[in-house]
């Protein structure tokens, strides 16, 4: 089983959303996604690291990692900050939740990546980051 | 941003940005304010004939601005909408708050 990796690792400035979600998509282009497909993985890699860099490191500067791994047909990324990290994991996730409503946050960002990805594991510990890893077949229809 | 201001119909339609994320939607933000301030808006109109990607930022976006208009008794409405964004205004619940033309 043939199996690719890829890492980056960038600043936590916004301009580098559509960056982050542009590389991935690139990565994953060998699978040959459809265009919901590769919609749905660059909408789950813009709210991971839009959260890392609104939320993680509260808009300040920090360094945010990404890995993708692809093997057979099936894509599992990576989003890591070295930030606040998340008390409540569970509440986070909830839909609607938002810490920053102030911000006009809706709270839909983990909502997002569990649509659009098949398995999502959030580990975070206060004061020491977030690992946000999604999974996805692609081209199971 | 591009706008067009409908005078008999107080329609203000906004051209949405090609990507709609955080980093874009703060100007987007600003700019729709300043224009709802410079008109006497009575419908809203976001325009998405240019927009190939949106995330949860547009959402508070188009919220944050359809309260505030209906506060003045406004509507605000969303148009040209590709599959990505339909999906993201069906799974937030964008679409029974605004009115959504394909
Ligand atoms: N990387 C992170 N570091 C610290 N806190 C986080 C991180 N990611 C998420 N959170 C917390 O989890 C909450 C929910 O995240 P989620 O993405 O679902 O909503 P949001 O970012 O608040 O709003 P939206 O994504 O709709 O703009 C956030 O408000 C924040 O408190
Ligand atoms: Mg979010």
């Amino acid at each position: 089983m043939v199996r690719k990796e890829m890492k980056m690792e960038f600043t936590s400035q916004s301009e580098n959303e559509g960056f982050a979600r542009v590389a991935v998509g690139a990565f994953i282009a060998g699978l040959n996604p459809t265009v919901d497909e590769l919609a749905d993985v660059k909408t789950a890699v813009s709210e991971a690291v839009t959260n890392a860099i609104i939320h993680g490191y509260d808009q300040k500067e920090g360094k945010i990692f990404i890995t993708c791994q692809v093997a057979e047909n099936q894509v599992e990324i990576c989003v890591i900050d070295t930030g606040c990290g998340i008390a409540d994991i569970e509440k986070a996730k909830e839909p609607l939740y938002t810490t920053r409503p102030e911000l006009e946050r809706s709270g839909m960002g983990f909502t997002f990546m569990e649509a659009f990805m098949d398995e999502v594991w959030v580990a975070s510990r206060v004061g020491e980051g977030t690992r946000v890893t999604m999974r996805k077949r692609i081209g199971k229809a | 941003m591009e706008h067009r201001f409908e005078q008999a119909t107080g329609q203000l339609i906004v051209r949405m940005p090609r990507e709609v994320d955080h980093h874009s939607s703060g100007q987007l933000k600003q700019e729709t304010e300043a224009l709802m301030g410079r008109y006497p808006v009575r419908g809203l109109v976001f325009d998405f004939r240019d927009t190939v990607f949106m995330d949860s930022s547009g959402i508070g976006v188009i919220l944050g601005r359809c309260r505030n208009l209906r506060f003045a008794g406004g509507r605000t409405r969303a148009i040209h909408l590709n599959r990505q964004i339909q999906k993201i205004f069906q799974i937030s619940g964008l679409h029974k708050v605004i009115d959504v033309e394909l």
